[in-house]
């Protein structure tokens, strides 16, 4: 308990350090949401047409101004308004936040269901041939970029079958179920199929670690079947890796899968972040980032609970 | 591995099934035009906007007092009539009695006024303002005729007055501060939903006074991947699309189901050196690298050859065969001979900026002119960058050499006053004016005979790739794509997408 208490308080910390990082690096680079909005047409502007311009997208005070208005904001649980949309930041982020987590939440579901018992498979058949192509397949997996994939995905349903989910408006969960799984279950396989690869890869080596253990050994000399040393005694011990593999990658899909939701035209988390940084709409930005990283630390946070749970011996907070 | 893949695929496939999506395309409803582009709108004021996107969505939205055609003809608008007085100082307009915004208001001779004061006034940020400043006062002797009185004689005001950064809007929107957030004009479509990078749902608007629409309405995805445009298309989800990337465009004619249009464009892709910087300083080394760089060459790479080798002219009426200008034919030993005149025989080095993706075809522009350039000595470094932070550069002239994207207008005035002209707001991009260029334009926009105009504007043309401050390449072709059965719409060198007011989807 103190432990949580002790993790949380660091929270906002953080949150403060990341903003502070955000707030100054954006502003750091050439381009603003004038030029943005205006591309080369801004240079037509007068002095005065930029001040004006500059007090609309309240650009017009020093940073640390800016920064001050903006922490002020956030105290009172406001994150500020978004230039593009013209509606507050949160209630955007919010709009957008389920799709992200329904797609972090399948793709993990994937990973798991293929890569764990592909994983087990092969530690038990080291060196087999079979193992080999486990590992063969997974290292594929690893090494296709997301892109490639997606768009092999899209040309062959497209150009070979002459379907496609529907693309365009995201139909949520809630509203449409079915057609909600429909959009997301490709861009699910395509996010799903490298971080598989990866349990795939983890959980082989985390289990051979194990089966050469003296605790497995016993087992077996006690007369206890191969499946239940296998997937009672053995596996439980070699999911921390993988815990902590599907932790990192759960927190970084929480941040939103750029290229894939690029590609599948997915109003998600990731394309939201990138309109705002590409159209320097700066109060998203930061929304973004800040939520992101709140995210991120709940999933770390999640993860180390998650050992005490898996491994008794394990007692957080202790030397 | 293709076996492996060819699994996944298939598994995929047979999951995507179990749960019903493969289903299907969408069921397009017959009077709904189902449209698709990959860079959406980026707000809704007319008079701000300068993306494409949006100037493409605005003037289906809102409407100026004129409007050009394809052939680039001003046609009426909001404005039946026009005319110029004889000393050329005076332009009147008579409004169309039929005109209505889609609030139900009449479009009278005072939201004119209001629309124009509202561009005119610093405070509001119009990048169109430059255009009309020849503008002295405004009169409205009655609600349907309205007077512009200008300065001074300006023949292109008209052109300029054709985009949609010179929509009319109410002049009771404009006192309540609402232009930009609620989008009320009196085009051919209402917008009855923005979700910014996401969707767009546009109604007709029944009150038009340009007549019935083709469809009901008008239903445009952002869909940021132009691959996934095209395989929508496929799969009839989408039944007219905006593409940029000529990689995508030339596969849309391979669909038996797709046509593809496609028109050169008024935008040029352009070289441009930084005269103020040296050696680019010296006329005889920015000749040099005109000479050594073959325009036919770069198109034919970096954009498979879709589009035209143009002069600084791209107005179909007004260019001048490329062929008659100065080292239009490639000529790498006269290249190597003004190098050497010059003083750099053993060449330079120089760095070339680009922006990412914006066109798709600048980063292999760039590699092209640097293998050409290579070939008189000049070492080319390449420098893509993000679009703002290029944007950032360009406009404080921060460059040697830039391959740029720049856009055209129907007039030529309009279109090179900021940059060919002692008073012009680019002058620090183009950083080089001399006095015969200066004086051709002047004369160019005060002359109200057609011929002459040309005439002037022929000679602008010649002395400007002589001196060579840019090194114009070529203009490519704007593209849609479309199912066969949508029909009506009309391409044109502006690239606006207007005549997707009288689009009809046949059965």
């Amino acid at each position: 308990m103190t432990y949580l208490l002790r993790r949380l308080a660091v929270f906002p910390l953080v949150l403060i350090g990341v903003s502070i990082v955000v707030f100054v690096a954006i502003r750091m680079v050439p381009g603003d949401a004038i030029t943005a909005m205006l591309g080369t047409e801004a240079g037509l502007l007068t002095p005065q047409q930029r001040a004006a311009l500059a007090a609309y997208f309240g650009i017009d005070q020093p940073w640390f101004v800016q920064y001050g208005r903006w922490l002020l904001g956030l105290l009172h649980g406001d994150l500020g308004i978004s230039t593009t949309y013209g509606r507050p930041v949160l209630d955007v982020i919010l709009e957008r936040f389920p799709l992200t987590l329904e797609l972090a939440l399948l793709s993990m579901l994937i990973a798991l269901v293929v890569g764990v018992p592909a994983g087990v498979f092969a530690a038990t058949r080291n060196e087999k041939l079979s193992d080999l192509g486990v590992r063969i397949a997974a290292m594929i997996g690893q090494s296709t970029p997301n892109f490639v994939l997606a768009l092999l995905i899209i040309y062959t349903l497209s150009a070979g079958f002459g379907v496609l989910p529907a693309m365009g408006e995201f139909a949520p969960l809630w509203q449409d179920p079915l057609r909600n799984l429909g959009q997301l279950i490709l861009p699910a396989i395509t996010l799903g199929f490298a971080f598989a690869a990866s349990v795939t890869r983890i959980s082989r080596s985390a289990m051979l670690d194990v089966l050469s253990d003296d605790y497995v050994r016993t087992a077996r000399s006690k007369g206890a079947s191969a499946r239940s040393v296998i997937w009672r005694h053995a596996l439980p011990n070699a999911l921390i890796p993988v815990v902590t593999l599907s932790g990192i990658e759960f927190g970084y899909l929480l941040g939103g899968a750029v290229i894939v939701e690029q590609i599948y035209a997915l109003p998600g988390l990731g394309r939201l972040v990138l309109d705002a940084i590409l159209q320097r709409d700066y109060a998203l930005v930061q929304g973004c980032v800040l939520f992101i990283a709140f995210n991120f630390m709940i999933v770390n946070l999640l993860v180390d609970l998650a050992y005490a749970a898996l491994d008794p011996r394990i007692r957080l907070g202790e030397n | 591995m293709v076996k492996h893949l060819t699994r996944k695929l298939v598994s995929g496939m047979a999951l995507a099934a179990l749960v019903g999506i493969a289903a299907a395309p969408l069921e397009a409803s017959a009077a709904t035009l189902h449209m698709a582009w990959a860079q959406d709108a980026t707000g809704l004021d007319p008079h701000k906007q300068t993306a494409f996107s949006s100037l493409r969505l605005l003037e289906l939205v809102y409407e100026p007092l004129v409007r050009v055609d394809a052939s680039l003809k001003i046609v009426p608008a909001i404005a039946d009539s026009w005319q110029f007085s004889a000393d050329g100082k005076e332009l009147s307009f008579k409004l169309n009695p039929k005109a209505k915004f889609q609030n139900g208001a009449a479009v009278t001779s005072a939201d004119v006024k209001a629309s124009f004061e509202r561009i005119l006034d610093e405070k509001t940020g119009a990048a169109a303002r430059a255009n009309f400043l020849s503008i002295a006062s405004i009169d409205t002797p009655d609600p349907a005729s309205v007077v512009f009185h200008l300065s001074q004689p300006d023949v292109p005001l008209l052109t300029a007055m054709s985009d949609v950064n010179a929509a009319i809007v109410p002049a009771s929107e404009i006192a309540a501060g609402s232009i930009g957030t609620k989008a009320i004009g009196s085009g051919p479509f209402k917008l009855d939903k923005w979700d910014p990078n996401a969707k767009e749902v546009l109604s007709a608007n029944k009150d038009w006074a340009g007549g019935a629409t083709g469809v009901d309405g008008i239903e445009i995805s952002v869909l940021p991947d132009e691959t996934a445009i095209l395989a929508a298309m496929r799969t009839k989800q989408i039944d007219f699309a905006l593409l940029n990337d000529p990689l995508v465009a030339t596969l849309v004619p391979k669909e038996a189901s797709l046509q593809l249009n496609r028109v050169p464009v008024l935008a040029y892709h352009v070289l441009q050196l930084n005269p103020s910087r040296k050696p680019m300083t010296e006329l005889k080394v920015r000749q040099a690298i005109s000479c050594a760089i073959d325009r036919q060459e770069v198109l034919d790479t970096a954009s498979l050859g879709e589009g035209k080798v143009t002069g600084p002219l791209t107005i179909p009426s007004m260019a001048t065969d490329p062929g008659q200008l100065f080292c239009y034919k490639r000529d790498v030993e006269k290249a190597k001979k003004l190098m050497a005149e010059a003083g750099f025989a053993d060449g330079f080095s120089a760095t070339v900026i680009g922006a990412n993706g914006e066109p798709p075809t600048a980063a292999a522009e760039a590699q092209v002119i640097q293998s050409q350039l290579a070939e008189i000595g000049v070492k080319l470094d390449i420098k893509m960058m993000e679009l703002n932070v290029y944007v950032d550069a360009w406009l404080k002239g921060d460059f040697d050499m830039a391959v740029a994207l720049n856009g055209g207008r129907a007039d030529p005035y309009t279109m090179y006053n900021r940059y060919w002209t002692k008073a012009g707001n680019l002058q620090k991009v183009a950083n080089y004016i001399d006095d015969t260029l200066d004086s051709q334009m002047q004369k160019g926009r005060a002359e109200t005979d057609p011929e002459k105009r040309k005439a002037i504007f022929a000679e602008f043309e010649k002395h400007i790739a002589e001196v060579s401050p840019w090194i114009w390449l070529y203009t490519s072709y704007s593209y849609t794509a479309q199912q066969k059965n949508v029909a009506g719409f009309v391409p044109t060198p502006t690239g606006t997408l207007f005549s997707l007011s009288k689009v009809t989807i046949q059965q």
